[in-house]
């Protein structure tokens, strides 16, 4: 279903669809974002690793980790021309959930938990999920996870952990109030910027001109297109580099745009399966 | 920043960190892979038998098909991280989940089996027990098969790239399970069909398994490495034995048809277990997302280029 069909639903109630540009080329890896979402978020302790990566000390998204700012430490000149450049740089990215306009996470969630809100975005409905972690291998970022941590209050007692699985909400409940969400807030930079998605594209297009022309190496969209593998991400980005080089994926697609195919053949299969049965009593009982 | 060097070309990673997240099932679900196709499988060979009038066969498979119904619903609970909330599958029909649509098809066919099952013990209402079995055996082909779809419909390179053969494979090796686990329980005389299912069933799946990992090319090395490799091996192994005592001596010997219809299961129970561990080991391994996008990417950016 595309978020234009999901927002048809909401009628009157409908809001123009929302979303991030983060411009990693201003991002200074202050971590603020990911301390705002933790905060506001109640995204319980999960413990702190020292990796050794760089300056990143989280690794990943997950279910405790809805902002991840990744370290990349690279013998690579930041402008092409070589100008005032030592040829080491350092790239920074705040990554998050993209909010797909084709999410694979929404269409394989078998219990309607995970669902389309009024502002085009992507949420889990944790009165509803049921921790069956088909989501978590669908996505094609790796961002949702299922929460092994000990269990709320509210949980039954035979419970022996959360059991449910978690991702960013790009804070529908400060949007439905009529906020940014919390890491937008805390950005001290403008790296992360909320806003309506078409003027976020607007600006994102005017900002890769500008430092395309400036000869920054490497700089490119990623999740800008809204003809690529999801549609479009409600959450895009401005990379330094190649998405792989940040750990994600340089061409993520919705695998659930194969499943009218897929369909077709299972019941070809289940088709055969009662041939190939009822052929083995055609040489009678022996 | 870390690279790793696959296939002669560089490929770039972010600390050799895994992108597409490893899939957080655990033993249930590749049991239940087995199971589910058991149950589907038996409720198909139970009617067939009974409209041939083996009703030995027909008795067996139903009872076998009725308690494989029963055990797949708890393995899938239990691999809930929160069990008490499994009915929650069953608060929406969606066609875009093949768990929602795997959920419904289950509880038709599990219902459809026990209620057939639990009738033809007690030989009554002969009528309701003829239209469960149809019930059963019209569910059951899609049960044995659904589950191919529903690990092909995840982001996992290994899974996903192999969804033209998986369906075909599970089925192939839910006809083995059925035959071979009825061939445990019958004599003889009364195990032919079921017999030649199992052996038909293993070699038609260990050639489709060949086609997959052929066509798969370097995504599909998972399935000879680490843990998939070794259940693939056992699979291979037990699968092959099994079927060809059952093939051998089958006819006269009531042992060998116990003894290798037990083999061909535990074959087949292997089988599962490796497609599931090459899943997880897939999504591990970030150069078998990284390696085919970024060829795509490139080729269309060439694409691009030269059309404009």
């Amino acid at each position: 279903m595309s978020v234009a069909d999901g927002l048809l639903t909401y009628g009157g109630e409908q809001q123009e669809r929302v979303g991030f540009f983060t411009d990693t080329s201003v991002c200074i890896g202050c971590k603020a974002c990911e301390v705002a979402c933790k905060e506001w978020n109640l995204i319980p302790d999960d413990g702190s690793a020292w990796t050794g990566e760089s300056y990143d000390h989280s690794s990943q998204l997950g279910a405790n980790t809805w902002r991840h700012v990744a370290f990349v430490e690279q013998r690579k000149p930041l402008l092409t021309n070589g100008d005032g450049s030592t040829g080491l740089r350092w790239l920074m990215e705040s990554d998050v959930c993209k909010h797909c306009t084709h999410a694979a996470c929404l269409d394989v969630c078998p219990t309607g938990s995970l669902f389309r809100t009024e502002f085009g975005t992507v949420v889990v409905q944790q009165d509803i999920c049921n921790g069956c972690g088909y989501c978590v291998p669908a996505c094609p970022f790796g961002v949702l996870d299922k929460r092994h941590l000990a269990p709320a209050p509210d949980l039954p007692a035979f419970a022996k952990e959360d059991g449910r699985v978690w991702k960013c909400t790009l804070c529908y409940d400060r949007l439905k109030g009529g906020h940014e969400p919390a890491c937008a807030k805390a950005c001290p930079t403008k790296s992360i910027q909320f806003g309506p998605l078409d003027e976020l594209r607007e600006r994102a297009d005017a900002r890769l001109q500008k430092l395309s022309s400036e000869g920054w190496n490497g700089v490119q969209l990623y999740g800008r297109d809204p003809e690529d593998g999801v549609g479009g991400f409600g959450a895009f980005f401005l990379l330094l580099d190649d998405p792989e080089v940040y750990g994600l994926p340089p061409d993520p697609v919705v695998t659930t745009r194969d499943l009218p195919e897929m369909w077709t053949n299972m019941l070809a299969a289940a088709g055969a399966l009662l041939v190939g049965v009822a052929a083995a009593f055609a040489g009678g009982r022996s | 920043m870390s690279s790793i060097t696959v296939t002669g070309t560089e490929m770039r990673s972010y600390y050799g960190r895994p992108i597409v997240k490893e899939p957080t099932w655990t033993w249930e679900i590749p049991t239940y892979f087995f199971t589910g196709g058991l149950a589907g499988a038996s409720s198909v060979l139970s009617t067939a038998a009974r409209l041939a009038g083996n009703e030995k066969l027909a008795r067996t498979s139903l009872y076998l098909g009725a308690v494989a119904d029963i055990v797949s619903p708890a393995l899938l609970i239990s691999d809930l991280g929160r069990p008490e909330r499994f009915h929650h599958m069953l608060r929406v029909v969606k066609v875009t989940s093949p768990m929602n649509v795997g959920s419904w098809v289950l509880l038709a066919s599990g219902g459809a089996s026990n209620v057939a099952a639990a009738l033809e013990l007690l030989g009554r209402l002969k009528p309701l027990k003829l239209l469960a079995e149809a019930a059963a055996t019209l569910t059951g082909a899609p049960l044995a098969t659904y589950t191919g779809v529903l690990i092909a419909d995840t982001a996992v390179p290994v899974w996903h790239e192999g969804r033209r053969e998986l369906p075909w494979i599970f089925g192939a090796s839910a006809i083995a399970s059925a035959g071979a686990a009825a061939s445990v329980f019958l004599r003889p005389e009364d195990a032919g069909p079921a017999r030649r299912l199992a052996v038909a069933g293993v070699l038609a799946e260990g050639a489709l398994m060949e086609l997959m990992e052929l066509r798969l090319g370097k995504i599909g090395e998972v399935y000879r490495q680490g843990a998939a490799g070794r259940f693939s091996w056992a699979a291979k192994g037990l699968a092959i034995t099994g079927a060809t005592l059952l093939a051998r001596r089958g006819k006269q010997s009531r042992a060998a048809l116990a003894v290798g219809g037990a083999l061909v299961c535990a074959g087949e129970l292997c089988l599962r277990w490796a497609v599931f561990n090459a899943g997880k080991q897939s999504a591990r391994d970030p150069a078998y997302v990284v390696e085919p996008q970024r060829r795509r990417a490139t080729q269309r950016l060439q694409e691009s280029r030269t059309g404009t």
